[in-house]
């Protein structure tokens, strides 16, 4: 019951901007705004799921571990609307314009190559091919520290002239990482005291 | 005319700035208060921008002054904003721009010229004649909107300062008041206000080159760069500088704020090329606006923006891929 409150909070930003969509709040430049829209939220879902675990040990609320999976999902769709959405707006489905931007822009590249790595844990995402990978499936999914970096460069390469958006997302990341340092070096010293 | 500047007025005299910026608001609203109108009357009234008197553009106009070309709504125009003094985001400036005072302005005229001086908006306007100009505006983020402007020629305005000689470029610079724009007062921009931007000197002087006062027939609102502002349509709109209160002439050529935040990404010509991208886009073509998500609107971009007939004479022999 729970499992199902859960996604139907993180389907809303999808409804917000399919309402705001439909009912033609999204401004001139409507395409682009989508875009932004749902890159910031596949952005906020990567954070959220690398901030359940640390929240799950640091609160002892042990029972959100459970959530980790489906907002890594949702982390992947928005993402996947992200990229869908910029194949439509900015390049009008040109492959061309595709090749000639993954090439030369590197944000792009780097964008599209964070999204390439989320594919192989979103398929492996499963009971069945975590009992199949065994403990090669916790050193496939350390990939999601990976991706996060290739989403901070991704943001910085976007600033123009204002950097508050990309510091903040940076910062927040880079929380999240120095928590897991201080974790493992604390477990590192139990098992081997010194 | 210029308005001199006694130095014997002790600070203790002078009006505080705040009071002093809105002396016109207290003036009217003392009239209309003792003609019996309501208060409330005033502010909607203030908030109503006024009229213009002014030819309009058509077909007959002179090339590149008029284009059939589906004109940008009104209120798209308004609500979709590049003015980073009001904040980053499009909306922003529509949002905080509306507490911007631009009654009383003043235009400050230096360097190269037989006539510098402070110049009061209302002599400026005295003796021009508004005309209409339908232009297309590429903004250097490849998206473009098709704009109905009122004003006069950039030309005509410099021929009355008498620039000397040396003259070779203008500098123009927008205002900064960082209590009235919160921009301005942003920790995380890296912008070094106030803003900066300039022309070549036979540039300035092209007829195409527009100050514009006015934006479908009305007052230009606060967020497109009232009272003041210059349009150059065949640069990338960040040329296109809102919101003018002082003009420089010169004999080298200006830095200009784009260009020392990223040469590498902004030249000082910033000429429309779909030729030359920039490092972080493609320039070869542009969202027209207003766009939608099934609807992208994407169409080429022209060299010049179009204009090229007008002004490509003007960089005869230029390498454009390196002057960009």
């Amino acid at each position: 019951m729970k499992k199902v409150l859960v996604f139907g909070l993180c389907l809303f930003p999808l409804l917000y901007i399919v309402v705001q969509a439909a009912s033609n709040q999204l401004g001139p430049d409507g395409g682009k705004e989508v875009v932004l829209y749902f890159g910031t939220w596949s952005m906020q879902f990567l954070l959220v799921t690398l901030a359940v675990s640390p929240l799950s040990r640091r609160t002892h609320l042990r029972g959100l571990l459970r959530y980790r999976r489906m907002v890594g999902l949702f982390t992947w769709f928005y993402a996947s609307l992200h990229l869908f959405s910029v194949l439509i707006v900015l390049l009008g489905w040109s492959w061309q314009i595709f090749l000639e931007e993954f090439s030369e822009r590197p944000y792009m590249a780097v964008g599209i190559l964070a999204w390439l790595f989320m594919v192989p844990l979103g398929v492996t995402s499963n009971r069945f091919m975590q009992r199949r990978l065994g403990k090669n499936w916790k050193r496939l999914h350390r990939l999601v520290y990976f991706i996060l970096l290739l989403a901070c460069i991704h943001l910085i390469w976007l600033v123009r002239s204002d950097f508050l958006e990309a510091f903040l997302f940076s910062l927040v990341a880079a929380a999240l990482m120095f928590e897991r340092l201080v974790f493992w070096l604390s477990r590192k010293k139990r098992q081997h005291p010194a | 005319m210029i308005i001199g500047k006694p130095s014997d007025i002790r600070s203790s005299e002078i009006t505080p700035r705040s009071v002093y910026l809105r002396r016109r608001e207290f003036i009217g609203k003392s009239l209309i208060a003792s003609a019996g109108v309501s208060l409330s009357a005033v502010t909607v009234a203030s908030e109503q921008l006024k009229s213009l008197d002014y030819r309009k553009a058509d077909f007959k106009n002179k090339e590149g002054f008029y284009t059939n070309e589906a004109l940008a709504p009104y209120k798209d125009i308004k609500r979709f904003n590049n003015f980073y003094e009001f904040g980053s985001d499009k909306g922003d400036p529509e949002k905080h721009a509306q507490n911007l005072t631009v009654d009383p302005w003043s235009l400050t005229v230096e360097g190269e010229v037989e006539k510098p001086g402070v110049y009061h908006l209302e002599d400026i306007l005295k003796p021009v004649n508004i005309e209409e100009r339908i232009y297309r505006l590429r903004c250097v983020e490849a998206w473009s909107m098709v704009i109905p402007w009122q004003g006069f020629p950039l030309a005509d305005l410099i021929e009355r300062f008498q620039p000397s000689s040396k003259a070779k470029y203008i500098q123009f610079e927008t205002l900064h008041r960082p209590e009235e724009m919160p921009g301005q007062r942003a920790r995380t921009s890296t912008i070094d206000w106030p803003y900066v931007e300039g022309l070549r000197m036979d540039e300035a002087m092209n007829p195409l080159s527009l100050i514009a006062v006015g934006l479908y027939g009305k007052e230009l609102p606060k967020q497109n760069g009232a009272p003041l502002r210059l349009v150059i349509p065949w640069k990338y709109g960040f040329k296109s500088i809102k919101s003018i209160v002082k003009i420089r002439f010169l004999e080298k050529m200006p830095m200009t704020t784009w260009v020392s935040l990223a040469a590498s990404e902004y030249g000082f010509y910033a000429n429309v090329n779909p030729q030359v991208n920039h490092p972080r886009w493609s320039q070869g073509s542009e969202r027209r606006l207003p766009s939608n998500f099934f609807s992208p609107n994407r169409i080429p971009t022209k060299p010049f923006n179009g204009y090229a007939e007008q002004v490509s004479h003007l960089y005869a022999g230029m390498d454009l891929k390196k002057y960009y």
